[in-house]
């Protein structure tokens, strides 16, 4: 499964993402969390954007990324197909008994 | 809406609710109690991780609700406001509380080589959410994964994403910046997109 690019790629990447309007795959990590909240400026969302089309790497990581973040949402949210929780009748007692104190 | 009635479908609303609780009536407040304990305990479950301290955490939510209601000032629902209320008794019993085995940030945050280029395996299958929220157990096996992130980072994650407070509500509720707050949240999800990977790759976990 893995495969991890070439050395010379590897060296080429990090030159080229030192050109104008390019950035790092360090510098994009740092910007993931205001792009998906849609707080990047209109420069900083081309450059953005600009390096997902040209790395593989963070377009595969910024999709599992969303995925995973996807799923943690998900599993807060109650199964559709689960019965519904019965109402836990020893808490709502104590909770009653406490009011009652 | 009739006092009396112990009906699960019986819904107070906000106002009877609040009038209710002011009054001492009984009827109302057991109905009222009954229509939000399983949320609140949802939401205590899944902040604490821990059956026995979320009904804790619940029934301090309601203390705190039953003392507090006259000062509740209807800038938001009163389901809004018993949310935070009970987030905030889950923080202070978490205060308290050893939690079980985590895996270090460190280990599960993003890996970079020395000209700041991404190392990130290929990947051959990606899943959809769609799909994978069709598998049954999922989202235990999510939680279980949740589970693991230090609390530090844990429960910025749950608040945020699953209990959807703003970044603003997290900072105060735990006292930090928001700038610290979305620190934590970008490594929190990244962590858990590390743990989730061999799910979200087809792999089973």
């Amino acid at each position: 499964m893995t495969e991890t690019k070439p050395r010379l790629m590897r060296r080429i990447h990090g030159m080229m993402f030192k050109l104008p309007l390019m950035i790092t795959c360090e510098d994009f990590e740092d910007f993931i969390l205001a792009y998906l909240e849609d707080e990047l400026n209109a420069r900083q969302k081309f450059v953005f954007e600009m390096h997902l089309k040209l790395c593989r790497e963070c377009r595969e990581y910024l999709a599992a990324y969303r995925i995973s973040l996807e799923l943690a949402k998900q599993s807060g949210k109650a199964d559709p197909d689960a019965l519904p929780a019965e109402v836990p009748e020893d808490l709502v007692a104590a909770v009653m008994a406490a009011r009652d104190c | 809406m009739e006092a009396d009635s112990r009906s699960q479908a019986a819904k107070l609303d906000d106002d009877d609710a609040i009038a209710g609780l002011m009054a001492g009536d009984a009827g109302l407040t057991e109905l009222f109690v009954r229509q939000h304990i399983g949320w609140m305990l949802a939401v205590a479950s899944r902040v604490v991780r821990d059956v026995h301290h979320a009904e804790d955490a619940v029934q301090n939510a309601f203390s705190k609700v039953f003392k507090n209601i006259g000062s509740f000032n209807r800038q938001s629902a009163l389901k809004t406001w018993m949310h935070r209320i009970v987030v905030n008794e889950c923080l202070m019993l978490m205060r308290k509380v050893e939690r079980a085995e985590t895996v270090p940030i460190d280990d599960l945050l993003p890996v970079f080589d020395g000209n700041g280029c991404r190392i990130e395996d290929a990947w051959a299958i990606m899943e959809t959410p769609e799909s994978l929220i069709l598998k049954s157990d999922i989202r235990e096996r999510v939680s279980e994964k949740i589970d693991l992130l230090p609390d530090n980072y844990r429960i910025i994650l749950v608040l945020r994403d699953i209990e959807e407070l703003t970044t603003q509500e997290v900072a105060e509720l735990l006292d930090i910046s928001e700038a610290n707050v979305k620190v934590r949240l970008h490594r929190a999800r990244a962590a858990l997109k590390r743990l989730l990977e061999p799910l979200v790759r087809g792999q089973g976990i």
